[in-house]
């Protein structure tokens, strides 16, 4: 591998290959080996971000993002012999996604660290769905677990099948007593295959289908498809679906925050917040649907702006929502402040190291809360974002009290913003004609979503129908931190670190 | 605490009145069950929901039953931990193939009489997920369905009325 300087600047190391035009907003280049090579090394000392690994017949993608500068780029490594060389091997934040990459694409990460099947459960009808399709030849034998060895270690297998109404995933705690020791996700039981359903969409249905890639994210998911699209197209949107679509995206960050504050407190038992915050999500549930037509806003967001106006009486809806937000959130905050018996169980539980945080490029809450001040909202940025004034958050304590906290002074910053847009939101059209792409066209997008930052990577063919679209949950980052933030707690506080997190089962698994 | 406690005392619930029972649910609903599973219920039916693939969003909306607004139990619905303490299987998602064998091994855990609810289009056909190679599509697909609530997601009130069509049926 070859040795890079102290401070690589990105662009100079892609700028070694070959751009491809039509790929915008930001530049994407065919690199040769070396030039990949040089990216992981930069990678593995930290100079960069991870953004996304994904893979199409020949060819795998490395997303990376190198702070201050602002500025995410995309390496294109060609696989003639369909391998290409691990990068989860100097960086391990790439592992789950280079092995979904050989389950999905049939790319194979050479000197991979874990080789083990990912999505891929040994029981779709055919393998390497995304690649050159082959029926199984034969079964995958049992999932290897990792070996845990040691005297008086036992383990709790759970799931996928949870007691709670949530997503299926499987958990495999080794435990030392109540201690655990290890936890092993393992996770692709809600795999829909939604990029091979993506292939030779059209745009309106593809935008229902990633609309649908993690329903309490997708408002944030449309934007990100949305403004891939538009970037594809070199498309201007008027002025108000920009301020339309941040409005429904903090509505969909405070809907998912007060349900979150609420489950969190009710995993420890305090099923009074679970109460209170609840009712403070039914609110805001109830003034999108009154306001855009949808509880959750689905395919509200579409290609070029957005579907459905502010209503005329829109507004007092909203302002009304917000005094109601401004009269009953502050006592919950004082509640779940001055009750010790509750931060007893949130304080010091779930503590992630903050330079693990840093290495994974976790996003969201997570990141926020342990240090990492990233909101894609303000780096790269998207508008009207650029023109609102809003804070963002941190703290460094990166434990379950954290995680709290900085929900709770998000939810503040979306009222706050919520109220901004209202008094400045523009008039005029919501919609606008999206230029024919008339060839092969590239676009992504990055959007913060309120779980963290989602990826959206798409290429249009000549007659404006997605060729490839691939989605990237803030979730691929944060579950894997998952198992380092249980290590010690005990067994109990599981469901409590769990919520705390709040990963995407089904935006990870697709 | 105490403070909110008392406050919410003195307010008027929160809770909607309960929609009527939806028609469409009752239709296809229809047979009578038979007497003997009726005293053994009671009034009151243990809910397993079963996220079979979905997108989070009828997971959401299923929530949503247990806030103030809606408040499932004062029907005599609760949601349980385990598909052995069930009646009803509530399911959501296209049937994922990955999840397939766990719904199976969850209905044949759930005892004797259950019913199944399949929720969302998804539940009912696969919905937009329907025709790739990991969805099977549709939860009928995989085990016998009594009632589909569709809707993409169906909101508190559809998932009310076609849980008390079947109460109504059940009783
Ligand atoms: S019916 Fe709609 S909301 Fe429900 S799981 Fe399917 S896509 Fe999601």
């Amino acid at each position: 591998m070859r040795a890079t300087n102290a401070k690589p600047d990105l662009l100079v190391v892609l700028g070694a290959g070959q751009p491809v035009t039509g790929h915008r907003p930001w530049p994407r280049f065919v690199v040769t080996v070396e030039t990949w090579n040089a990216l992981l090394a930069g990678l593995a000392k930290g100079a960069w971000t991870l953004l996304g690994l994904w893979g199409e017949p020949g060819m795998v993608h490395l997303a990376v993002h190198e702070f201050e500068t602002g500025a995410p780029g995309i390496a294109s490594l060609p696989c003639p012999t369909g391998e290409f060389p691990s990068v989860g091997r100097w960086h391990p934040p790439a592992q789950r996604l280079e092995r979904a990459v050989a389950d999905l694409v049939g790319l194979q990460p050479v000197a991979g660290p874990d080789l083990r099947p990912w999505l891929d459960h040994g029981r779709w009808p055919l393998r390497h769905p995304l690649g050159s399709p082959t029926a199984p030849a034969e079964a995958l034998p049992p999932y290897p677990f990792l070996p845990t060895e040691g005297e008086s270690l036992h383990q709790i297998p759970v799931g996928p099948v949870h007691a709670g109404i949530i997503e299926p995933g499987h958990f495999r705690f080794t435990a030392n007593g109540e201690a655990v020791v290890r936890l092993e996700e393992r996770l692709g039981y809600v795999h829909k295959g939604i990029e091979s359903l993506l292939n030779g969409a059209t745009l309106e249905r593809a935008a229902r289908l990633v609309g649908r890639v993690s329903g309490d994210s997708t408002v944030a998911y449309a934007l990100a498809f949305a403004r891939a699209v538009e970037a594809a197209t070199a498309t201007e949107i008027p002025a108000r679906a920009h301020w339309l679509r941040a409005l429904m995206a903090e509505l969909e960050r405070l809907a998912n925050h007060c349900g979150d504050i609420g489950a969190i407190c009710n995993d420890a038992a305090f099923a009074l917040m679970l109460a209170h915050c609840a009712v403070l999500r039914e609110r805001v549930l109830r003034a999108s649907v009154a306001c855009f037509g949808h509880r959750l806003l689905m395919d509200c967001v579409i290609p070029g702006g957005v579907a459905v106006d502010l209503p005329a009486d829109g507004v007092p809806i909203l302002r009304a929502l917000l005094a109601e937000m401004r009269r009953a959130f502050p006592p919950l905050v004082e509640l779940y402040d001055n009750t010790a018996s509750l931060q007893d169980r949130t304080a010091n539980t779930g503590t992630l190291d903050p330079a693990l945080v840093q290495q994974f490029g976790c996003g969201g809450v997570i990141g926020r809360a342990a240090g990492r001040a990233f909101d894609a909202r303000r780096e790269p940025g998207y508008p009207p974002y650029d023109q609102l004034e809003f804070e963002v958050p941190v703290r460094r304590e990166s434990d379950v009290n954290a995680r709290v906290w900085i929900r709770i002074r998000e939810v503040e910053q979306s009222l706050a913003l919520i109220e901004e847009l209202l008094e400045r939101l523009p008039s005029g059209p919501v919609q606008g004609a999206l230029n024919q792409p008339g060839r092969l066209v590239e676009g992504m997008a990055l959007v913060e979503g309120f779980r963290g930052d989602i990826l959206l990577w798409l290429r249009l063919a000549a007659d404006g129908t997605v060729a490839r679209c691939h989605p990237r949950d803030p979730s691929w980052f944060q579950w894997p931190l998952l198992e380092a933030a249980i290590e010690g707690n005990i067994v109990a506080d599981f469901p409590l670190c769990n919520k705390s997190f709040n990963c995407s089962y089904s935006g990870h698994d697709l | 605490m105490r403070k909110l406690l008392l406050q919410n005392g003195w307010r008027s619930p929160l809770t909607l009145p309960a929609p009527a029972p939806s028609e469409a649910a009752l239709a296809e609903l229809g047979a009578e069950v038979d007497r003997a599973a009726r005293r053994r219920l009671g009034r009151s039916l243990a809910i397993r929901e079963v996220d079979a693939g979905s997108c989070n969003g009828c997971e959401l909306e299923i929530h949503a039953l247990n806030n103030a607004f809606h408040d499932l139990e004062r029907f005599g619905f609760h949601f349980v931990a385990s598909p052995r303490h069930a009646d009803v299987l509530l399911v959501t998602g296209p049937v994922t193939v990955n999840m397939r064998e766990a719904l199976e091994r969850t209905y044949a855990a759930t005892p004797d009489p259950k019913w199944v609810v399949a929720v969302g289009d998804c539940g009912r056909d696969g919905g937009v997920f329907a025709g790739g190679y990991a969805c099977v599509g549709g939860v009928a697909e995989v085990i016998p369905v009594d009632l589909h609530i569709p809707g993409c997601p169906p909101n508190p009130m559809q998932l009310l009325e076609g849980l008390l069509a079947l109460l109504q049926v059940v009783q």
